[in-house]
């Protein structure tokens, strides 16, 4: 009974709270990181060192006057963000932040869910996020907007494709689609598939930027061009929900790619004895610190380079990234067949 | 028949937009994302200033010309200050001459600072914006210890300047010079060899030489066509005869041959500035200028190099009044512009938004 | 033809403008390629009250000239966007603050006033108090206001 549905409802309502938290902290460390590069301080007003600006932040979205234009599609003009927030969100479930541990003589394992077709759940989960841009751009009734989510479904589709590609070469490596399963693998081999697979992490990385709207791939929301893009039209709570997907799936792409490539969970140099003390540091914090370090690289790449155009952008996900990953994936396959 | 029933949208840029630069509007008939057809609507921040001058006295007018392009005041303050000397004749001593040079390149930098950054900006390169800023700032903070002000100098008078530099300020210039030379490479490392960089700006908005001159276009723009034209070398004003400086051009005539021309002009408003400061001369600031300033019945043009072109002043006087009778300024960006419209035919709307940053107009000076 | 403070002035006919700008912009020893300005210059007390004032420059020779051609209100004088299309957008903008046409521009609207403005701003006998905003919003009801107060 409790292991059936206490703990489940716990591990939710604790995972959403720190996924939610993350979101808005994410922001915070977006703006210092970026205002560190551009050697500036960032906000300093609310709390020291600007810590609480994040609360500040969500509670003047919260308060904020919420705007539906008149010609806006009413209905599918409130969805939108919700459409885009929840797949965001659930993505988390499949996600191991750690093997098992032990909560008051319980043994609690730190993943929601482990579904054996993990990675699968992750795929379509998120493209479902797609829809909720696409919508927003249409129900706005507006032009940049309409560029926008015109913009975004060709970008997201066509990436999509290069990087599903990618994880199939990657399943034919790690033989299974539970993501709990893919570290378990990295443990019994002794190896970070990113060894195995370099050209897919960057190929999944470079897709992971595409799908999730960052620079330089950010034409959707590209604010210099299309004001704002898909999220125009929106204010307030509905367009804090938008920023809150946003980050919610960069997030998502860097625990992904660290369950993928660089072990999850697991402690690294576990056959150097000299470095056996990193085993004492819990799994979760291994995890979450990898996770940080791709974050910031995603906040990294987007301080420093200019935006692609769209024509540019597609023709690298057709013309490189896309025969990049068929040419991976057949060496990937007879590389696991013959040896 | 075509397969698709397909409509052209028509979208207005401005004159609230993030990239517009002040209060552009740039109607565009778009083909999907394609341009293929726009209009460009200006008058936003027309503040009647020509009109105005017709009614001021000649040294009100300095501070009126502050508020043209009021990201490079001090150019605008000169060009008028010197065709009012044309009109009347008079002499200018060569410190005052020196000075007016050094406050006019320290002025191009600032300029091209801002420009560097917002066009950066447009394109989606966030840093390269603030990096500038940080050095604009150190324009400014010269200017400041100058004349006071930060942005509209009010810094050149008819016959010479208003004020000597202060104790030290040289020696802060050439500070400034050698800080300045070591942060230009910042900027290039994030841009010039930047792929991203060099797809989005090379053969955007190519525009021929013959073109160029056709469309009146001056500045960078038209030295990014290859053609060498720089009022500063070909009809000398203020000290430019004295120094010792080249003049980048381009080959090809894209957003990209425009931002090679205008980093490689940091490097030249530095050598003419430690050239300036090395050979400045001692003696008076300011040149036999009569109490009252009337000029003889009469008409001028007088042009000088602004960081955006050709600045001119139309400037002519009935003789009787102590305003001028026509007072006409040829803005610079306001014929830049013009080519907009040329320029971004058949390509995308992320390169409108490239191009006007490669125009660099200043509205409060499209307009007046 | 005139020489002053350093600077050349040809003043020519409506009817020969474009005759000798075509002259001026092809003869090799002129080769006046550019054209840096257009403006105008409002005489109130003379019959032909407008110069319009052609700023032309060669990127060859390096030499400057001023071309002058006069014309009373309501006269049109010929447009040079043919020769210099640098000019299109300053014949408009004489155009709209002096209200001197110009015949074959392909072009002629207001450029820096609001397409229903009324009246030429820069010309001499226009009031520099003016209704302001008021004028936006109905010019017609202004004037009769106007005028019933006068």
């Amino acid at each position: 009974m409790t292991d059936l549905f206490v703990v489940p409802l716990l591990q939710i309502v604790v995972v959403l709270n720190a996924v939610l938290v993350a979101v808005t902290y994410m922001v915070l460390l977006e703006r210092k990181i970026i205002a560190w590069v551009q050697s500036r301080l960032g906000p300093m007003r609310v709390g020291p060192h600007g810590i609480l600006q994040p609360i500040a932040d969500a509670l003047k979205l919260l308060l904020k006057e919420d705007i539906t234009p008149i010609r806006a599609d009413r209905w599918i003009f409130t969805l939108a963000p919700i459409i885009s927030l929840v797949p965001a969100l659930i993505a988390f479930a499949v996600i191991p932040f750690g093997g098992e541990a032990t909560l008051f003589g319980h043994r609690v394992p730190l993943y929601i869910a482990n579904v054996n077709v993990g990675l699968l759940y992750i795929v379509s989960i998120t493209s479902i996020g797609v829809y909720g841009i696409i919508l927003a751009g249409y129900s706005s009734n507006s032009k940049y907007p309409l560029l926008a989510s015109l913009r975004a479904s060709a970008q997201l589709i066509s990436y999509e494709v290069a990087v599903t590609l990618m994880l199939v070469s990657v399943i034919v490596t790690t033989r299974t689609l539970s993501l709990v399963g893919i570290v378990e693998g990295q443990m019994r081999q002794h190896i970070w598939y990113v060894f195995i697979q370099p050209v897919a992490a960057v190929v999944l990385f470079i897709g992971g930027l595409a799908e999730t709207n960052r620079t330089p791939f950010d034409l959707a929301e590209a604010e210099q061009e299309l004001t704002g893009g898909f999220h125009t039209e929106y204010s307030g709570m509905r367009f804090a929900m938008f920023f809150l997907a946003e980050y919610a799936n960069m997030i998502v792409v860097s625990a992904v790619m660290t369950t993928l490539f660089f072990g999850g969970w697991l402690s690294p140099f576990p056959n150097v004895a000299a470095a056996h003390f990193l085993w004492y540091i819990p799994g979760w914090i291994w995890f979450l610190l990898k996770t940080f370090v791709l974050l910031y690289v995603f906040i990294w790449i987007r301080a420093t380079l200019p935006r692609y155009r769209y024509d540019q952008l597609m023709r690298l996900g057709w013309k490189v990234l896309i025969p990049v990953a068929l040419v991976n994936l057949v060496v990937s396959a007879i590389v696991r067949v013959f040896l | 028949m075509a397969l698709f029933d397909t409509d052209e949208l028509v979208l207005n840029m401005g004159p609230q937009h993030p990239s517009t630069h002040g209060v552009l509007r740039v109607v565009l008939r778009l083909d999907g994302e394609r341009v293929v057809g726009s209009d460009v609507v200006i008058g936003y921040l027309h503040r009647g200033i020509e009109k105005l001058c017709e009614h001021r006295d000649y040294l009100q007018i300095v501070l009126l010309t502050d508020r043209m392009d009021y990201v490079s005041a001090a150019t605008s303050n000169l060009g008028y200050c010197e065709t009012v000397e044309k009109l009347m004749q008079i002499e200018v001593p060569p410190r005052a001459r020196y000075i007016r040079t050094i406050l006019a390149e320290l002025q191009r930098i600032a300029s091209h600072n801002l420009w560097l950054g917002t066009h950066a900006m447009d394109i989606g390169a966030m840093t390269v914006f603030l990096y500038n800023f940080r050095e604009r700032e150190l324009v400014l903070d010269l200017f400041e210890d100058y004349c006071g002000a930060r942005l509209t100098y009010n810094a050149v008078r008819i016959g010479g300047l208003p004020l000597d530099i202060p104790a030290g300020w040289d020696q802060k210039v050439r500070a400034y010079c050698d800080l300045f030379e070591s942060k230009i490479p910042e900027y290039e490392e994030l841009l010039t060899h930047n792929r991203i960089w060099k797809e989005r700006t090379q053969k955007i908005g190519v525009i021929s030489a013959e073109d160029a001159i056709a469309l009146g276009l001056s500045g960078p723009l038209l030295r990014g066509s290859g053609v060498p034209r720089d009022v500063r070398k070909d009809e000398p004003y203020a000290a430019y005869a004295d120094f010792d400086f080249d003049v980048p051009i381009g080959t090809l005539g894209d957003t990209y041959d425009r931002y090679l021309v205008r980093v490689e002009e940091f490097r030249q408003s530095l050598r003419i500035i430690r050239q300036a400061i090395d050979g400045l001369p001692e003696g008076p600031i300011l040149g036999k200028v009569p109490r009252l300033i009337k000029p003889p019945a009469g008409e001028t043009y007088h042009a000088i190099e602004s960081p955006k072109g050709e600045i001119g002043f139309f400037i002519a006087s009935d003789g009787k009044s102590i305003t001028p009778y026509r007072f006409r300024v040829r803005p610079p960006s306001f014929c830049n512009l013009q080519a907009l419209p040329r320029l971004i035919k058949g390509h995308l709307v992320a390169d409108v938004v490239a191009l006007i940053g490669s125009i660099d107009i200043v509205v409060g000076e499209v307009d007046r | 033809m005139s020489f002053w403070v350093g600077d050349w002035t040809l003043i020519t006919s409506r009817e020969r403008l474009i005759e000798l700008a075509r002259r001026l912009r092809d003869d090799r020893d002129t080769a006046f390629d550019f054209c840096s300005d257009v403006t105008a210059v409002d005489w109130l007390a003379r019959a032909e009250r407008f110069d319009v004032v052609y700023c032309l420059y060669s990127t060859r020779h390096r030499h400057r000239v001023r071309l002058k051609v006069r014309a009373a209100d309501g006269v049109s004088v010929p447009s040079v966007t043919a020769l210099w299309p640098a000019a299109n957008w300053l014949e408009r903008e004489v155009f709209d603050l002096f209200g001197v046409r110009f015949d074959g521009h392909p072009d002629l609207r207001r450029i820096l006033m609001p397409d229903e403005w009324q009246g030429h701003p820069q010309r001499k006998d226009y009031p520099l108090e003016g209704p302001g905003e008021l004028l936006m919003e109905n010019p017609l009801d202004w004037l009769k206001l106007r005028n019933e107060i006068e």
